[in-house]
């Protein structure tokens, strides 16, 4: 379907429209449910008040300091994974290639390992330690990976490479520690969004807002990249440019919200699949993977707040739903005898 | 590379893991002179020396060149059956597989000794590996390769979640748990040797013989039918033989990653990608890796070990990558 207004025309897939629609609002009514229940239930006009600033001191605290915090975390970190995936992805043509595989999370896990373990940091100085540690990795492995130019696929083999290391230096980091120790790196690998507060919303607010315009502006071109470098070329994309771009933001998405959060495993790899197969469009489609990733998160921490007694980390949960949810899908598409 | 040269590089590779694997019996924490270690390796004298060789050393060894060449073979099959060259064996939930029946082995079986996990490791990568087949051969009865791609990760993802709930459910398994998840050949006697060598030296040869269909299987199912191979069959018997290979491999030293990834890279960059060549190159490869890292593993931070598993990271990676730069990858 083509919208055209004056000299504006945008062509809109329907069926796109109305899954991301459904997504957003189904992400939001479980960022409802969160807010409203747990040990302390709320109504949510009381949230709503709270929110403005018109609750009572004890809601004020339950919600703008606890509960708020956790789902934007929760849907920021969610949609940019998903973004990362999503690009990298279309990038490399290849379903494998989203940051689990090719790691540059075990960059970051180093990097927060070593504060952890070592110096014993808090909880700001794990996220800039992951920060740096999934930087520098990326920034290695483009280093590593130039040669008159940087081949996307050559890059991908050389963070494998990388990432292997510093897998297994974690690994080693890991059996060497005290069991206390080893649990606390454990869950921070694991992801958790146990313990955020605004101190981990602000930071990630200010770069998704400034990586937000630069992914629009390439995420276009993924399209066109996807044809081949030699048909975006002849279609005007300066192809080298924009890869190079892409990469840098995916790379970025991801080691941003592993700081914030820790390396969730799994939803760059399965959100931008999913969002694929319920949009059945062609493209990249980073919106509805966005806000798939947005929804696994939130509804992934809601799970592990209301189901288990004890705090576990999301990261748990996301992979849970997202795997089963991918294999079910996979299972539904063989009972209607498509593909 | 020019067909007589690969075939004189194969012979320089296997001539590589003679000396790789003399070393490795040879080298270690006791000190023996080489006339010695010629004399109690055929005659078992009870000496000290005559022990650590037949008890210790040789077994280890020989388990090392059988895990490193399945963790090899199974890689380059993995990657050749999904035409995927970001594929490692675990993909198919092997490795994962192996791991979550471990944890649930020592958390609810409270099983600890090293040979008892090898059994529940096997029937777990067994396990998830045909759950991975069936859901990707679902699809109208053909398990295309991105339908494996994809059921390996969605089935990786959800035991990768259960593992991780267990884990920090209950710390006792964490602490004997992140000791086998490292990966090391250390202390396993003849005994686990024994138990895993018939399945490892009966994949070999299944994945050597799947070399020429694989050929023709690479331009497509359509063209690979035309060429006149059995597209089903080849990819039930390279499901079975990364299953055998990799499940036993993992069952007995634990979850390596990389050799599986990283070889059959290195090889296609030597041979280019014709599977008769890659299968065997990596076949042979991948246990010089292995044991060579073993070896370093163990003498680098005497009379501590470190594991294979992390040294194996550690050469093979800077060499990976140096590969890379030095040529465009292989792609399919």
């Amino acid at each position: 379907m083509i919208i055209r207004f004056r000299a504006v025309s945008l062509r809109v897939h329907p069926r796109s429209v109305t899954v991301v629609i459904t997504l957003l609002l189904l992400t939001f009514v479980l960022a409802a449910i969160s807010m409203t229940t747990g040990d302390f239930p709320l109504s949510v006009s009381e949230v709503v008040r709270t929110v403005l600033g018109f609750g009572d001191p004890a809601t004020e605290f339950i919600v703008n300091r606890l509960r708020l915090p956790r789902v934007l975390i929760a849907i920021l970190v969610g949609a940019a994974l998903a973004l990362s995936g999503a690009v990298l992805q279309s990038l490399t043509r290849n379903p494998l290639g989203s940051p689990d595989f090719i790691g540059f999370a075990h960059g970051s896990a180093t990097g927060a390992l070593i504060v952890i373990l070592l110096f014993q940091g808090s909880m700001a100085e794990i996220s800039l330690g992951a920060l740096a540690g999934g930087m520098l990795t990326a920034a290695l492995a483009y280093l590593l990976a130039f040669r008159r130019g940087v081949q996307g696929f050559r890059l991908v083999l050389i963070g494998i490479g990388l990432s292997a290391m510093l897998l297994a230096a974690n690994n080693y980091l890991v059996t060497r520690a005290s069991l206390t120790g080893a649990i606390a790196a454990q869950t921070w690998i694991t992801g958790t969004l146990n313990g955020r507060t605004w101190n981990q919303v602000v930071p990630l607010l200010i770069a998704l807002a400034l990586l937000l315009p630069p992914t629009v502006y390439f995420g276009q071109k993924l399209a066109l990249l996807e044809l081949g470098d030699d048909k975006a070329r002849a279609l005007g994309v300066p192809v080298e440019i924009t890869r190079l771009a892409l990469l840098a933001i995916s790379v970025t998405l991801a080691a941003v919200a592993t700081a914030a959060a820790g390396p969730i495993a799994f939803v760059a790899l399965t959100a931008p699949q999913l969002a694929r197969k319920l949009t059945a469009a062609p493209g990249s489609g980073l919106t509805a993977a966005a806000a798939t990733g947005a929804l696994l998160l939130v509804a992934g921490d809601l799970a592990v707040q209301r189901l288990f007694a004890s705090p576990l980390p999301v990261g748990i949960l996301t992979s849970a739903i997202g795997g089963t949810y991918l294999a079910w899908l996979l299972v539904r598409e063989w009972r209607r005898g498509r593909l | 590379m020019r067909p007589a040269l690969r075939g004189l590089g194969l012979v320089v590779a296997v001539v590589a893991l003679g000396v790789v694997i003399v070393l490795s019996v040879w080298l270690g924490l006791r000190n023996i002179p080489l006339s010695q270690l010629w004399r109690v390796l055929w005659h078992h004298d009870g000496s000290v020396e005559a022990v650590t060789v037949h008890d210790v050393r040789l077994p280890r060894t020989l388990l090392g060149v059988l895990v490193g060449a399945a963790l090899g073979l199974s890689g380059a099959l993995m990657q050749a059956l999904t035409r995927n060259p970001l594929a490692d064996p675990g993909l198919l939930g092997v490795t994962l597989g192996a791991s979550t029946a471990v944890v649930a082995g020592i958390a609810f079986l409270g099983v600890s000794t090293v040979s008892g996990h090898v059994w529940i490791a096997f029937v777990g990568a067994a396990a998830a590996s045909v759950v991975v087949y069936l859901l990707g051969a679902s699809g109208r009865g053909r398990a295309t390769p991105e339908r494996l791609v994809l059921a390996g990760a969605a089935i990786t993802a959800t035991l990768y979640a259960f593992n991780s709930a267990m884990l920090l459910l209950s710390p006792q398994s964490f602490g004997q748990f992140r000791f086998w998840e490292v990966g090391a050949l250390a202390g396993r006697g003849s005994d686990v040797l024994a138990q895993v060598a018939p399945f490892l030296l009966a994949g070999i040869p299944i994945a050597l013989l799947l070399a020429r269909p694989l050929n023709a299987l690479a331009l497509g199912d359509q063209v690979g039918k035309a060429l006149g191979a059995h597209v089903g069959r080849t990819r039930v018997l390279g499901v079975v033989a990364v299953t055998v290979l990799c499940g036993a491999a993992t069952a007995a030293a634990g979850p390596i990653g990389f050799v599986g990834l990283a070889v059959p890279h290195a090889a296609r960059l030597i041979v280019g990608s014709d599977q008769r060549w890659v299968l065997p190159y990596s076949a042979v490869l991948a246990p010089i890796l292995l044991v060579g890292a073993d070896i370093i593993g163990r003498l680098v931070i005497a009379p501590a070990e470190l594991q294979v598993g992390i040294v194996t990271a550690f050469i093979g990676a800077p060499v990976f990558i140096a590969l890379c730069r030095r040529s465009s990858p292989g792609r399919f």
